[in-house]
């Protein structure tokens, strides 16, 4: 069973697709772009759609997603723990 | 899907465009006519009034905005034939000239020294001829070039990046090399991936189009915002469903334009394309505005990839839905045509998802009903551009 998505390999977020992830669940991902599993234990509970950290992240790091810069980390991340506005913010605007 | 035999039918109108829906439209050209024109509407029954807010005063880019929006959404060959009200009969005429270019049936009513009791008999007395003119007009089978595809993506979350907005893009890159409409707009909702859209330009010109408008709609908003717009863009229902910044939700959109298709030109709002391929629209990404300028810009059929449930239509142009979300889908089911949500459970290829897209496209431009239709989804929502005079 897949729990969450990767676009590509090097992208620092997988996105939860499945409903009712918590905190300590061991989760199975897949990276889309080369077809690749991947596996995280989650820290907090997430909600399906929302994003968990493929790694660790210190204040100012910038997050990548679809390869691509999405954002910069405003409070430290640990890996499986989830990603969104609470510690990730836009550097536009 | 092999597509390059491939057809669908469509009502051929006197200017040569093909629609795939057959309406006669009432048009109010002001606030001040929508009464008389939902009024014909009730008296002639099958006939679309497309009440709106905005009338006179407006002036300059924003009059020319609300003429082209108006004229274009009468001219659009998914209407078969306008009555047009408003309060002076010399706008009433001036919108209504601008339809008439189209070669189809046009009839125009000024209220002014005749009341709504006159002028609501006056109109529905056309209506009537039209509604009957119409319903005699059949659907002839048409090549795939025809059609004119828009797309939109609206209420977006991390699935609509993952799986309904790419599965936009497999179709697109399947539709583009039949020689087919297309477009794709949302000038702010590219911040953050506007590098990958300049990079697809079809030359240095169009690229230099696309920048400028671009450029010109980010200084609008620094103009304008008060905080990072963290009440906007992202809305709160892109936050709720994982989106975190605007980079991210861009980066998401831009899926829609595939990964072949390369960007053919540059349109104004509401603007009629030139020719075949893939068009960029400078256009608001708000959902309803941007599906009503695909309308008034001649578009027959459009894609709107939603990820927590957007519930849009529009009056003239069918919207087909898709979702990748399996929540959305379970919950909201009545507003859903297409369902990829197998995707994320590999359940579903990408080519595959296009392809349901596809089939789901054709089978509207043939006369299905799409959610929105048959739910009384008619969101018409004309773009306003600064205050009146």
């Amino acid at each position: 069973m897949i729990h969450f998505v990767v676009h590509e390999e090097g992208d620092g977020v997988g996105v939860v697709v499945v409903e009712g992830v918590r905190a300590g669940q061991h989760l199975n991902g897949w990276i889309m772009e080369d077809d690749k599993d991947v596996e995280v234990v989650a820290r907090n509970d997430i909600p399906i759609g929302h994003k968990l950290a493929l790694k660790d992240y210190r204040e100012g790091d910038t997050v990548i997603k679809y390869g691509v810069d999405i954002g910069k980390v405003v409070k430290p991340i640990a890996k499986g723990e989830h990603l969104h506005v609470h510690n990730v913010k836009t550097k536009r605007w | 899907m092999e597509l390059s035999k491939a057809t669908f039918w469509g009502y051929k109108r006197q200017n040569g465009r093909v629609g795939v829906r057959n309406h006669v439209v009432i048009l109010p050209v002001d606030d001040l006519s929508n009464a008389a024109t939902q009024a014909v509407e009730n008296n002639i029954k099958g006939t679309l009034a497309l009440p709106h807010p905005y009338g006179r005063l407006q002036f300059g880019a924003d009059l020319d905005l609300h003429f082209r929006t108006l004229i274009g959404t009468g001219s659009n060959p998914n209407v078969a034939a306008v009555v047009v009200i408003c309060i002076e009969e010399e706008w009433a005429k001036k919108v209504a000239d601008g339809i008439r270019a189209t070669g189809k049936p046009v009839a125009h009513f000024g209220i002014e020294q005749h009341g709504d009791h006159d002028t609501i008999m006056r109109a529905s007395k056309a209506a009537r001829e039209f509604l009957q003119m119409a319903s005699e007009l059949r659907r002839e089978e048409r090549p795939l070039k025809d059609l004119w595809v828009s797309t939109k993506c609206g209420e977006s979350d991390t699935t609509s990046g993952i799986g309904s907005n790419p599965c936009v893009g497999n179709a697109f890159d399947k539709l583009y090399p039949q020689g087919v409409t297309l477009v794709f707009g949302e000038t702010t909702e590219l911040t953050g991936g506007e590098h990958l859209v300049a990079a697809r330009c079809r030359n240095d010109e169009v690229r230099k189009k696309f920048q400028f408008v671009f450029d010109r709609y980010q200084d609008v908003i620094k103009r304008h915002k008060t905080n990072d717009l963290t009440d906007s863009q992202p809305t709160k229902g892109n936050i709720a469903g994982g989106l975190t910044t605007i980079e991210e939700k861009a980066l998401g959109n831009i899926q829609k334009i595939g990964r072949k298709c390369l960007v053919d030109g540059v349109l104004d709002k509401a603007e009629t394309p030139t020719g075949p391929g893939l068009w960029f629209m400078d256009s608001s990404s708000a959902a309803a505005e941007m599906v009503t300028l695909c309308a008034a810009a001649g578009y027959v059929v459009h894609f709107f990839p939603t990820g927590q449930g957007n519930v849009i239509g529009n009056p003239i142009l069918p919207v087909i839905k898709l979702c990748a979300n399996p929540r959305t889908v379970r919950t909201m089911p009545e507003h859903i045509d297409v369902d990829v949500s197998g995707i994320t459970r590999k359940e579903l290829n990408m080519d595959q998802a296009g392809d349901k897209l596809l089939e789901c496209m054709f089978r509207t431009a043939n006369g299905r009903l799409t959610a929105a239709e048959a739910l009384g989804h008619r969101e018409f929502v004309l773009t306003r551009l600064y205050e009146s005079a």
